[in-house]
């Protein structure tokens, strides 16, 4: 049965949203749609602000409805979701922070980005004063606790942000994440930016998923504007996608074994992801492959020495990937740190919408590359690994398995590599129009909702990176753990902090 | 494992060349480091990554030094835990407001005689994000006495500029 249909007929549809259909609506509908989510027959997309409105896309797995919801805020507030739907509480404090829309009844009223330091409050709404720097962390009470405060400069080359444990001797009783630190003001940024600038603002958000975020910026911009990229040019984006995936996937199962103090395996997975950069080098003119995928097409097709040097990688990768999962499985003292750590509730995970090898480590059976499906997606066959034991061994089979599927993807593609040009004119709307993609990074999926002037220039840009929806989890799975094992947990998430932080 | 273990005995190692270092990077550095209290340091130097607001693209490359390819050990260089320990600052990010304390925090507990290099675009100059409400100059928060460009640098480019750091220390 339809759930998004007959809420989204009670209101009044957005003249030109593509691929799915917004509706403007009030705050009863507004608040129907929440309590679906807080019931668990919706799964939120993303929820975003303009200066006087609110966005909300949801999907109904069950109808395979996706659908944006639009409510004004004249005077400057909306029902909370987060309220009675927790995913929904980190984007509603952003928000509040960066337009300065209060969330009706929202609990937890701290700033989240803002950290008091920008010099103006609310910057892309009305600006104001900027806020006192102080933050309270939730309180903790209780016999023999202790609290370790760590970051927001850590240990290792990583990204910063801060973790407040607390713990009774080693085990973990609470975890509490401040983020936010690398908050670069991309989305302000986009405002009024030219469509290719603003692309490579997009390709910036996180850079380790810059493909993915190029590939859904073109892609939600190519929706509003009406056009289809040259077949060449789709199935090359997915070339580079399955890359950047395999690189990921693969530095990051060395990593997680190296914080077990297995050092070889992320010597020998640092040999593969560096092999992986230098083909993509070689193909496609830059080791991370950034500011390639543009709206339209590409910059520029795959060179001949690219292309055999992916194919003979191919094979290569997959005969040292099962020697090193074999590697991974018949070692005890490994598995012993990786098996039934860090566990991840399935019912956390649907009431999440978590996506990526997070969710699909605990049973969550989504990937946009299916549903809601892209090309050349659809015309591939692959497999979605599932699991369900959602602890940090899960994760890494899951990475395991997913680059294995990625390997026999690229080989797919590149036998069917279409013949023709990489890129294709933009043409001028008369009137703004709007787009939505969503894009499978190797943590999960990407949200990209945008509105394009006539003269080519982004009105709002708003990207909704997975990590949204695994961090949260990521302080519950610690619970009962040791300390000693938080940065396996962490690593196995591998969430993104630019991408969050935006 | 043995047989990886013993693969890694019988193949040649993969680790390169040095790349010469940056003639560029050497010019700069060269009014900045010329200084006798780098002698004391001999061949080698401690650096402490600090992400000011990166992409985290440019970490991923930092990341790449220690592959067998570059292999940055060799050259008694090497990534430490704590400013504590370091003699270098490596700074990535166009240094977002949020990380200013912290990077200053950060600098101020790192002992002299102490460099900062602002690898990437971003902290060379801000890059994409130099006009944003949120972000402020490197140069204005802490002294940088060397810029590696590229977004991110490769790892050749970011071990060219190292070598020229520590050229100037011998
Ligand atoms: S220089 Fe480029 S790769 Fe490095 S942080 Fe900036 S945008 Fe990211």
């Amino acid at each position: 049965m339809d759930i998004l249909a007959p809420l989204l007929a009670e209101g009044c549809a957005a003249a030109a949203h593509a691929p799915w259909p917004r509706a403007e609506i009030g705050t009863e509908i507004w608040q129907r749609v929440t309590l679906h989510l807080a019931a668990g027959e919706l799964d939120l997309l993303g929820l975003w602000g303009e200066a006087d409105r609110m966005h909300m896309a949801v999907s109904a797995p069950e109808s395979r409805e996706i659908a944006v919801f639009t409510l004004a805020c004249p005077d400057g507030r909306f029902p909370s979701v987060g309220l009675s739907h927790p995913p929904a509480i980190r984007l509603e404090r952003t928000i509040q922070d960066l337009f300065g829309l209060i969330p009706d009844g929202a609990e937890d009223a701290r700033h989240w980005l803002d950290h008091g330091a920008w010099g103006v409050g609310t910057p892309l709404g009305t600006p104001g004063p900027a806020p006192e720097h102080a933050y309270a962390f939730l309180p903790v009470t209780g016999e023999n606790l202790h609290e370790i405060p760590v970051g927001p400069v850590h240990a290792g080359i990583i990204e910063p942000g801060h973790f407040r444990f607390t713990a009774d001797g080693e085990t973990i009783i609470r975890l509490e994440q401040r983020l936010g630190y690398v908050h670069k003001g991309t989305e302000g940024l986009m405002i009024g930016a030219p469509l290719d600038h603003a692309a490579r603002l997009a390709g910036r958000v996180s850079g380790d998923a810059t493909v993915a975020y190029a590939s859904g910026f073109a892609r939600a911009a190519e929706a509003a504007l009406g056009i289809a990229p040259p077949p060449r040019a789709v199935h090359l984006r997915a070339v580079m996608a399955e890359l950047e995936r395999i690189a990921n996937h693969i530095g990051d199962f060395g990593a997680i074994c190296n914080d077990a103090s297995f050092a070889l395996m992320l010597a020998h997975c640092s040999v593969l992801r560096e092999r992986v950069l230098r083909a993509a080098h070689l193909a496609f003119g830059h080791r991370l492959m950034m500011d390639r995928v543009v709206p339209g097409g590409l910059t520029q097709d795959i060179t001949a020495e690219g292309l055999a040097a992916i194919a003979s990688l191919i094979p290569a990768f997959r005969a040292r990937l099962d020697q090193l999962a074999g590697l991974y499985d018949s070692m005890a003292s490994l598995q012993e740190r990786t098996v039934t750590t860090g566990f991840v509730k399935h019912d956390y995970v649907r009431r999440f919408a978590t996506g990526g090898h997070v969710g699909r480590a605990s049973g969550r059976n989504f990937d946009s590359r299916k549903w809601p499906g892209y090309a050349p997606y659809d015309a591939t066959p692959f497999d979605v690994p599932l699991r369900t034991d959602g602890d940090v061994n899960a994760r890494v089979w899951i990475r395991i398995e997913e680059i294995r599927q990625s390997l026999g993807i690229l080989g797919h593609l590149l036998a069917t590599l279409p013949p023709g040009p990489c890129r294709t004119t933009l043409p001028a709307p008369t009137t703004p129009v709007e787009g939505m993609a969503l894009t499978e990074s190797f943590r999960g999926d990407v949200l990209i909702w945008l509105r394009i002037a006539p003269d080519l220039t982004i009105e709002r840009c708003h990207a909704r990176d997975p990590s949204w929806f695994q961090w949260p989890l990521l302080e519950t799975c610690v619970y009962g753990n040791i300390i000693a094992d938080f940065p396996l947990c962490n690593k196995s998430f591998n969430c993104s902090y630019s991408g969050t932080d935006l | 494992m043995r047989r990886i273990l013993l693969e890694s005995l019988v193949n040649a190692p993969l680790t390169e060349n040095a790349p010469s270092p940056d003639d560029a990077a050497l010019a700069e550095l060269a009014a900045d480091v010329a200084n006798t209290a780098m002698r004391r340091l001999g061949r080698s130097l401690a650096i402490r990554q600090v992400d000011a607001g990166s992409c985290n693209g440019c970490e991923l490359e930092i990341h790449a030094l220690n592959n067998p390819f570059y292999d940055l050990e060799r050259f008694g260089l090497h990534f430490v835990a704590s400013p504590r320990h370091a003699d270098v600052l490596l700074v990535t990010g166009p240094i977002t407001k949020n990380m200013r304390e912290a990077l200053i925090r950060t600098w101020d507990a790192t002992p002299g005689p102490k460099w900062a290099i602002a690898a990437g675009d971003c902290a060379v100059s801000g890059g994409l994000f130099a006009t944003s409400y949120a972000c402020t100059p490197a140069h204005e928060t802490i002294p940088i006495s060397l810029h590696i460009p590229g977004c991110p640098p490769t790892p050749t480019a970011l071990l060219r500029g190292l070598l020229a750091l520590l050229a100037q220390a011998l």
